[in-house]
């Protein structure tokens, strides 16, 4: 087996049973470094898809900044184990909540299939040496940033003006008089 | 082939062992220094000039009784120093020290004197010390002591204000650079204006310079911003609870992350290897110089400066040095462009 399937098989595994293990045990702060673990790995999976910027992207953003922040409300908040009251339990063990949960577990398991299916079909369109430079350009931060502010120049601005305004939201939430 | 490789797997061994080392050099120097500074004599009795004394502190620290605090979660306790050190020592895996070398000739083909050389070396650098940030927060959680989770919340707040300037610092040098590859970045330093100006980064960025600095400073927990474990408010902060080598492990990380930051402040701004007189195989010897000048300055700051207050410290990040650092970027942005025209 090559180096990489070798790899491939180790970051998936860890990704696989940390995630498992994220709504597997009821600890809060430990489903919080499980999840950076998977993070992790995901990002290791990225390093194998010659995508280092998307992996060290995946890092800093969800791993560092996002979690960090998890982290911080889960210490604040002083919830090392997960409360599971009688009430709550019975209302979220209704039929309602299943049947919802079924139907959106079914729909993920259709997408999922759906898109392995497009992938396999679309990599067979694609075999040739163009197409391979073209995803090789995809790991070059050059490359990204050139489409970034091309190509996807519209959905940039949009998201940075919904991330603006939700800082905007946050400050006025937290600050009533200013 | 395997000659190149056996170098390569040598060097990542010293590259750990002169980590290693670089702690207990910077032990003696802090201590030796801030003796000088408060004209005492500072360690002399172990070793000639007391130059034993750090391989002492490590030795006494072994042999002392591992402690956990009632009621601390095992687990943690003891992973938090873990993460702390894994974190310190990777950090310095991409950062090159020297141009690349044959060894004086043993080798068939040059080896670059850097572990891996990733082409997002700057983003791996600033990923993993925003991992470091764990080690602190975990500790402070798991010891289950009021003085450890403050210590842990101030430095988690504090590391995350300025990783903001930190970033933008890094930011205004790929602009100027062109490349995100540390290696690239020192090569585009080379030469100099007039003959006697260096071309180095710090000359066009000198702004960037000290934010650089005052960032790396507070990302490392160094005084003037040495929140997380200021003694007369929180004992010890979040290692108030180790001891043994637990808590040497957090000692050996801060060192190494000072290493590290100060490391990549000589390759992002002060040319790397980049020197007169010295052919280029031996480049790393400058490198080691600046890289000692700017640890020098770490240490001459913390015996020099008193610590910050905790909102002050918020205050001057959020509101002065961070505004700094956006429009150093956009100036050094604009004045990118406009050259390039």
């Amino acid at each position: 087996m090559p180096g990489d399937a070798i790899l491939f098989y180790v970051f998936g595994a860890v990704m696989v049973v940390a995630s498992l293990l994220v709504i597997g045990q009821r600890s809060t702060i430990y489903s919080v470094l499980l999840l950076i673990a998977s993070f992790a790995a995901l990002a290791g999976l990225y390093v194998l898809l010659d995508a280092p910027f998307l992996a060290v992207i995946q890092i800093i953003i969800y791993a560092g900044a996002i979690m960090v922040l998890f982290l911080f409300v889960v210490m604040l908040l002083n919830a090392p184990h997960e409360q599971a009251p009688a009430d709550v339990e019975r209302h979220w063990q209704g039929h309602g909540p299943r049947r919802l949960g079924a139907v959106l577990g079914l729909a993920l398991l259709v997408e999922l299939v759906w898109s392995v299916w497009r992938t396999s079909a679309l990599q067979e369109a694609q075999v040739g040496a163009a197409s391979a430079r073209q995803l090789r350009a995809l790991g070059s931060v050059r490359e990204i940033g050139h489409v970034l502010f091309t190509d996807y120049g519209f959905a940039f601005e949009v998201t940075s003006v919904l991330i603006l305004v939700a800082m905007v939201g946050a400050v006025v939430l937290a600050k009533r008089e200013i | 082939m395997t000659a190149v490789l056996i170098a390569q797997i040598a060097l990542i061994f010293v590259v750990f062992t002169a980590l290693l080392m670089s702690a207990a050099v910077m032990v003696y120097a802090e201590r030796k220094l801030a003796a000088g500074f408060q004209q005492r004599y500072g360690p002399y009795l172990v070793g000639p000039k007391g130059l034993m004394q750090p391989f002492a502190d490590v030795l006494k620290l072994l042999f002392k009784e591992e402690l956990r605090p009632k009621g601390a979660d095992s687990r943690l306790f003891y992973l938090a120093p873990i993460i702390a050190a894994t974190a310190a020592f990777s950090a310095f895996a991409v950062v090159p020290f020297g141009g690349e070398t044959t060894l004086f000739g043993l080798l068939p083909e040059p080896i670059k004197l850097q572990v891996a050389d990733v082409n997002v070396a700057i983003l791996v650098v600033f990923a993993i010390a925003s991992m470091s940030v764990y080690g602190i927060v975990l500790a402070g959680w798991s010891s289950n002591s009021k003085y450890s989770l403050l210590g842990a919340l101030r430095s988690a707040s504090q590391m995350i204000s300025y990783e903001l300037s930190y970033g933008l610092a890094l930011a205004s040098v790929l602009v100027v650079a062109g490349s995100l590859s540390i290696t690239e970045i020192v090569e585009a330093q080379g030469g100099s204006w007039l003959g006697i100006l260096p071309r180095w980064f710090v000359v066009v960025q000198p702004v960037g310079f000290i934010v650089y600095m005052i960032a790396a400073i507070a990302e490392t927990n160094r005084a003037p911003f040495d929140f997380p474990e200021a003694e007369q408010e929180l004992v010890a902060g979040y290692h108030t609870e180790y001891s043994s080598m637990s808590f040497a492990m957090f000692f050996l990380a801060e060192y190494i992350n000072m290493v590290t930051v100060s490391a990549v402040a000589t390759d992002l701004f002060l040319g790397g290897w980049q020197g007169p007189w010295l052919p280029a195989s031996l480049g790393w010897i400058w490198f080691l110089l600046k890289m000692s000048a700017l640890l020098f300055f770490y240490i001459w700051a913390r015996w020099t400066l008193p610590r910050y207050r905790y909102d002050q410290l918020m205050q001057f990040g959020w509101k002065i040095l961070l505004p700094i650092a956006v429009l150093n970027l956009i100036a050094t942005a604009a004045g990118v462009i406009y050259f390039a025209r």
